[in-house]
C-alpha cells in the first residue's frame, strides 16, 4: 500500500474543501471496499479525508411520507429499520443479501453506493483494465466474463456494478443528496451512475470532492416490493443477477410497477421498457414474461455470460408473479 | 499382528485436548510466536508466464527507510542443491510460471516490505507461454508412475472386446476444474539463522518431512535445522515444502540473527503452494442385461508443470472399486508453463471418483437398476489390482446403512419426479474409497515422568485434524493408563522423527510407533517404572502389508434442490456412512467427515480456479471470487460409522479418515441434481449457468 495522509475535517464543508485541494485524495467512510483496493494498489490516494463522523447517521421521516437516510447510516441499521422493513421491504432484503454481518456493520449508505466493480481484472493490477488505467484495454471483453454485463456495456468496459442496495434504491426512485465544492444538489439515483461508454474510469457523475450526504426515498407507491438475488452459493457472494421490484395491481391489472436489475450492467439497471410494457396489462405470467423479454431484447451477451439472459428473464417473471400473489 | 486388546480411551468422544488453547487464542501458530526484533518479507511475483528476468531495479525500494534488503537471483545466496526446480528460488533468471517469485523485500514492518515490493521494477524478456489443458493436445505423455507410486496404466482382461460386445454401454467424458487448497491459516514461516543453525516456525503438515529437503537445499546437516509446528491451521495437502519456505530461509540468511516473518496473502495462495490439476476423464463402462459390469475403462488427462512433474492418480480408485471381467486405466499429462500441481485432499480419489461414480449412476439408470443395488451387484471378491483379499471391505454395509438412514427406500427413480413449489428435488448416491496407508519411518519415545504420568513424544503434526487428542487416546490404551496421565509432545523436529500428516496416514503411522514404543517400554520397565525410565521404538513394517488390500470405504447420499427458474442448487441434507476400522475418536472423526463432505460440496457447486490463458495465472485469486461453501450452504449432516473390526491394518484397528469424506460427495450431488432436473452435468462445478434452460 502506498503511504497516504489521513485527514479529518470539522464539518462537511470543511471536508469537501479539503478534498477539493487534493486532486488524488478520496473520502473515507466505512472503508470496507476502499481499504482493500488500496492494499492491492488498485487505487492509490495520497490523502484520505474521513467523513464518517461528519455525516448524518439518522433516518428521518420526511413530511411527504418518505424517508431521508443519512449517508453514514450503516447497512445493518438501514436493513433493520422498522420503517424500511414495512414500507420498503425490497431495500431491507437487498441489504441483508449483501456481504456479511461484520461488513454490514461497518459499511455505510454512501460507501455502498460508491463501491467499485468486482471485475477480477480491475482488481488485478498485472492485467490491463480501462477502468483502473484508462486506455490500457479491457481484458474481460475476450477473457473470463461469466460475471459480466449483458446490457449497456461498451467495448471499453463490460464490468457490472456490485451493489445490492443500489438496485433496490433504483427501483424505489431514490434521490441522492450531494454536497460539493460548488454547493449542494440533488439527483435521481438513475442519474448518479453512468454507463461505461469510452470512459469507464468514471463509475458515477460525481465531480471530484463531491460528497453524498443523504438518500431520500419518496413515499412508496406500494409496500409490495421484493428483492431477489441469485448467486452460486447461498450467501456472501455478489449477484449473478438480482431483481428489485415493486408492484401494484388493481382488479387484476398492473396499475404501477418498478423494476431494477443488478449484475447485468455497469449500473443498477432500471427496467423501464419492462415497466412500460406492463402498465395496464393483466398481472399474469404471460405479460410478466413478455415484459421481461422486452427489457432483455437489447441484451448483448459475451462469450461466457449468455446464461444471464434467461436467468434475468426468469427472475423478473417469477418475482413479479410472486408480488402479484401467485406462487 | 499384535493389536490393542483393551480399548478404553480409543473409541471415546474425548473433547479436543487443544480446544481450550485454540478458543482462548493461546495456541501459538507459526506467525504468532513473539520475537524482539522481527523482520517482514514480501515477495515480488512474475508478471510473465515464461521468459527471463533481464533487469531488476530495486533502487526505489532500497531507498525506502526501513528496508534492509531486496533479494533476487542477482544477490541471493546460492543453494547447495537446486536440483528440485520448484524449490530453486532466485537461483536463475528464468521464469517458469506467472506468479513465480522474482524478488522479495525484507523490512522492519510488513507495511514497508509490501510497499517496497511494489516499487521493485522488474524487466523481462518474455517468451510465448502455454497454459491450456486440452484433450486434443499432441504432446500428452505417460508419466513413469503416478502419485505416490502407482503404475501409470493397468490392463486386465480384454477391454476392447468386452466393451464392444457389452449389452449396455456408457461412454462419457467428465471434467473437473483447477482447484486450490485454501486452509484458513495461510502458508507461514518465521525463519531465523544463528551461528549456522536454522530455526523455522513453520505452518507445515510434517516438520521432519519439510526439514529433509530444506536441509538438502541449503547443504546443511539436518541436525542444524529445527522446525517447530505445534499448531497448524489446516493444510489439505498444500503444506509441505514449497518455494515460500525456501524464500523465507534465504532471506533470513541475509539478515543473520534476526527472525524473518513471511505469511502468504490469500492472493498469493493461488500461485506456488500447490493445487489440484484440472482433469479430463473419459469413462467407458460395459454391462450385461443383468447389470453386471464386464468392462471398465478410465482414461485420465491432466496437467503438470514443466518445472516439475506431479501426476495425480485419478484413475487409481477405479482399479479397486468394482468387479469386472476387463479393465483398463490410463493417465496422460500435458506439461505446461504453470505452477506445480500437488496434493489436495484425496488427490486421485476426489476427481476420479466424481467421474466413476457419475458414470455408475448413468449405467444404473441405463440398466434400469437402483443405483444402490447396482453398486452392490458389482461388489468384488478381491482387490483386482493386487490380486489380494481385502483386510476388510464394508462398502455394501455402508450403502445399505446409508440407504436406511437417508430414507432411500421407495424413491421414485424417474428424473424430475420430485417437485416442491419451485424446487426440483432429487436424491443421489455415490461410493467412496480411500487407501489405508502406513508410511515408514515414524519413531516414538515414551518416558516416565513419575506420579503415574508419561511423556509421549513424536514429531507428528496436528493440522486441525484432532491428532493431539487421538494420539493421546492411543498412548493411554497402549500403556494401559488414563488419558489424563499422558503428556503428549508433537510438532517439533527436536522430537523423534515422524512421517507427514498426509494420505490419511498420520494416525496409522504415528499410532503404530506409539504402540510399539509402549510395548517396548512395558517389556523393559514393567508396570511400575521409575522416573526417567524411557523407551523409543519405530513403527514396525506391517507384516500383513503384502497379504491384504487395505482401504476404507463409504457411501454418500445427498438431496439436491434446484430452483426451476434460476438453476440455484441447494443441498439441504447429506448422509455419509463410513467403514474405516476402529474410530479412535468419534467426535473429532465426525468433524473430519463434516469437513471432507463440505469440501466435496464446494467441489460440486463452487470451486473453480479461473485461468485466462492470455496471462496464465489464476484470476479469481481471493475468497470474494473463488467460492467455497458458506455456512448457509451446508445443511444437515447425518454421519455414521460401520462397526468394523480390522486386525490387519495396525494395532489400533483404525483406517485414515482425513480424506474419505470428500471422495463421493461431488458425485452424489451431481447424481442428485440429475435426479432432480434430468440434466446430467459432467463438468464441475454445477453452476446455475449449466442448469438454466
Amino acid at each position: 500500500m502506498k503511504p497516504f495522509r489521513y485527514d479529518r475535517a470539522e464539518d462537511i464543508s470543511g471536508a469537501v474543501a479539503t478534498l477539493a485541494r487534493e486532486p488524488t485524495g478520496m473520502f473515507l467512510a466505512g472503508g470496507t471496499n476502499l481499504v482493500d483496493l488500496m492494499k492491492l494498489d488498485v487505487v492509490r490516494p495520497d490523502v484520505l479525508v474521513d467523513v464518517r463522523r461528519l455525516t448524518s447517521a439518522e433516518i428521518e421521516d420526511l413530511p411527504d411520507g418518505g424517508l431521508r437516510i443519512g449517508t453514514a447510516v450503516t447497512n445493518s441499521e438501514l436493513a433493520a429499520d422498522r420503517r424500511i422493513r414495512s414500507r420498503y421491504p425490497a431495500l431491507s432484503q437487498a441489504l441483508l443479501s449483501g456481504a456479511s454481518g461484520q461488513l454490514r456493520n461497518l459499511a455505510t449508505t454512501g460507501g455502498n453506493l460508491l463501491q467499485r466493480t468486482r471485475c477480477a481484472y480491475f482488481y488485478d493490477t498485472t492485467t490491463p483494465c480501462n477502468k483502473r488505467e484508462p486506455r490500457s484495454g479491457c481484458s474481460a471483453l475476450e477473457g473470463c466474463n461469466s460475471g459480466h454485463a449483458i446490457l449497456g456495456a461498451s467495448r471499453y468496459c463490460v464490468a457490472t456494478h456490485p451493489s445490492d442496495m443500489a438496485v433496490a434504491m433504483t427501483a424505489l426512485d431514490a434521490i441522492v443528496h450531494i454536497h460539493g465544492p460548488r454547493g449542494q444538489r440533488q439527483i435521481p439515483i438513475t442519474e448518479l451512475y453512468r454507463l461505461p461508454g469510452q470512459e469507464p474510469q468514471h463509475d458515477t457523475n460525481l465531480e471530484h470532492a463531491e460528497l453524498i450526504t443523504a438518500v431520500d426515498l419518496p413515499p412508496a407507491f406500494s409496500a409490495n416490493s421484493k428483492y431477489r438475488k441469485v448467486r452460486e452459493r447461498a450467501s456472501y457472494a455478489f449477484a449473478l443477477v438480482s431483481v428489485a421490484a415493486a408492484l401494484q395491481v388493481r382488479d387484476g391489472v398492473v396499475h404501477d410497477v418498478r423494476i431494477a436489475l443488478g449484475g447485468v450492467a455497469h449500473r443498477p439497471w432500471r427496467a423501464e421498457k419492462a415497466e412500460d410494457a406492463l402498465r395496464g396489462r393483466p398481472a399474469a405470467h404471460e405479460s410478466f414474461r413478455a415484459a421481461a423479454e422486452a427489457e432483455l431484447a437489447g441484451a448483448a451477451p459475451l462469450r461466457e455470460n449468455a446464461y444471464k439472459v434467461p436467468l434475468a428473464r426468469n427472475l423478473m417473471t417469477r418475482t413479479l408473479l410472486e408480488l402479484s400473489g401467485e406462487r | 499382528m499384535t493389536t490393542i486388546t483393551e480399548r478404553r480411551a480409543i473409541g471415546a468422544s474425548l473433547d479436543r485436548r487443544d480446544g481450550p488453547q485454540k478458543v482462548t487464542g493461546t495456541a501459538a501458530y507459526a506467525y504468532e510466536h513473539r520475537f524482539d526484533n522481527p523482520l517482514y518479507l514480501f515477495p515480488v511475483q512474475s508478471r510473465v508466464a515464461r521468459g527471463r528476468v533481464t533487469r531488476i531495479d530495486a533502487s526505489a525500494a532500497e531507498a525506502l527507510p526501513g528496508v534492509l534488503v531486496v533479494l533476487s537471483h542477482e544477490n541471493a545466496p546460492r543453494l547447495a542443491d537446486a536440483s528440485d526446480r520448484e524449490l530453486a528460488v532466485f537461483q536463475a533468471a528464468e521464469v517458469d510460471f506467472r506468479g513465480q517469485y522474482v524478488a522479495a523485500t525484507v523490512a522492519e514492518t510488513l507495511e514497508t516490505a509490501r510497499y517496497a515490493a511494489s516499487l521493485v521494477r522488474v524487466s523481462y524478456s518474455e517468451e510465448p507461454h502455454d497454459v491450456e489443458l486440452r484433450a486434443d493436445r499432441d504432446d500428452l505423455y505417460a508419466p513413469e508412475r503416478v502419485n505416490p507410486d502407482y503404475p501409470t496404466d493397468t490392463e486386465e482382461g480384454d477391454f476392447d472386446r468386452e466393451f464392444s460386445s457389452a449389452a449396455v454401454q456408457i461412454d462419457e467424458t467428465y471434467t473437473t476444474p483447477m482447484e486450490h487448497n485454501n486452509p484458513m491459516e495461510p502458508h507461514t514461516t518465521v525463519a531465523l539463522w544463528e551461528a549456522g543453525d536454522l530455526t523455522l516456525y513453520e505452518s507445515t503438515q510434517g516438520p521432519h518431512w519439510t526439514r529433509g529437503p530444506l536441509a538438502q537445499a541449503f547443504g546443511l546437516d539436518p541436525d542444524r535445522v529445527r522446525i517447530i509446528a505445534r499448531y497448524v491451521g489446516g493444510g489439505f495437502g498444500s503444506k509441505l515444502l514449497h518455494a515460500n519456505t525456501i524464500l523465507a530461509a534465504l532471506a533470513a540468511r541475509m539478515v543473520q540473527g534476526r527472525p524473518v516473518k513471511f505469511a502468504l496473502t490469500r492472493q498469493q495462495m493461488f500461485s506456488g503452494v500447490g493445487y489440484r490439476t484440472p482433469t479430463i476423464q473419459r469413462i467407458r463402462l460395459g454391462a450385461g442385461q443383468d447389470g453386471r459390469l464386464t468392462a471398465i475403462c478410465h482414461d485420465v488427462i491432466e496437467q503438470t508443470a514443466k518445472l516439475k512433474e506431479f501426476a495425480e492418480q485419478a484413475a487409481v480408485p477405479t482399479r479397486t472399486m468394482y468387479a469386472t471381467r476387463s479393465r483398463r486405466t490410463t493417465h496422460r499429462l500435458a506439461a505446461l508453463d504453470v505452477p506445480v500441481p500437488s496434493w489436495m485432499r484425496a488427490p486421485g480419489e476426489a476427481p476420479g471418483m466424481f467421474a466413476l461414480e457419475s458414470a455408475m449412476d448413468e449405467m444404473a439408470i441405463r440398466c434400469g437398476l437402483d443405483p444402490v443395488e447396482f453398486r452392490i451387484r458389482n461388489e468384488p471378491e478381491i482387490d483386482a489390482e493386487l490380486g489380494l483379499p481385502y483386510s476388510s471391505r464394508n462398502l455394501v454395509a455402508c450403502l445399505r446403512e446409508g440407504a436406511r438412514r437417508f430414507g432411500w427406500a421407495g424413491r421414485d427413480a424417474r428424473p424430475r419426479s420430485g417437485q416442491e413449489g419451485r424446487w426440483h428435488v432429487g436424491t443421489g448416491v455415490a461410493s467412496s474409497t480411500f487407501p489405508t496407508i502406513r508410511l515408514p519411518g515414524s519413531v516414538a519415545r515414551i518416558s516416565y515422568a513419575g506420579d503415574g504420568r508419561y511423556f509421549v513424544e513424536i514429531g507428528a503434526a496436528d493440522i486441525g485434524t484432532g491428532a493431539w487428542t487421538a494420539l493421546t487416546q492411543i498412548a493411554a490404551d497402549a500403556l494401559g493408563t488414563g488419558v489424563e496421565d499422558i503428556d503428549l509432545r508433537i510438532g517439533d523436529t527436536s522430537l523423534p522423527q515422524a512421517t507427514v500428516a498426509g494420505g490419511s496416514s498420520g494416525i496409522t503411522s504415528w499410532g503404530s510407533a506409539i504402540f510399539e514404543a509402549a510395548r517396548v517400554f512395558r517389556d523393559r520397565h514393567g508396570r511400575g517404572p521409575s522416573e526417567g525410565d524411557q523407551a523409543e521404538a519405530a513403527a514396525p513394517d506391517n507384516p500383513d502389508a503384502g497379504n491384504y488390500a487395505m482401504h476404507a470405504f463409504g457411501a454418500c447420499f445427498a438431496e439436491a434442490r434446484v430452483d426451476a427458474d434460476t438453476g440455484e442448487v441447494r443441498i439441504p441434507r447429506m448422509t455419509g456412512v463410513f467403514a474405516a476400522g476402529k474410530i479412535i475418536n468419534p467426535k473429532t472423526g465426525r468433524s473430519q467427515i463434516i469437513g471432507g463432505m463440505t469440501m466435496g460440496l464446494g467441489m460440486a457447486l463452487h470451486e473453480e480456479s479461473l485461468v485466462d490463458a492470455r496471462f496464465g495465472h489464476v484470476l479469481n485469486h481471493d475468497f470474494a471470487s473463488y467460492h467455497i461453501p458458506a455456512n448457509a450452504d451446508t445443511g444437515q449432516f447425518d454421519i455414521a460409522w460401520i462397526d468394523e473390526e480390522d486386525t490387519h491394518v495396525n494395532p489400533m484397528g483404525s483406517k485414515g479418515i482425513g480424506e474419505i469424506g470428500i471422495v463421493g460427495t461431488a458425485a452424489a450431488i451431481a447424481n442428485a441434481v440429475y435426479h432432480a432436473t434430468a440434466i446430467r452435468v459432467r463438468d464441475l462445478p454445477i453452476t446455475p449457468a449449466k442448469l438454466l434452460r
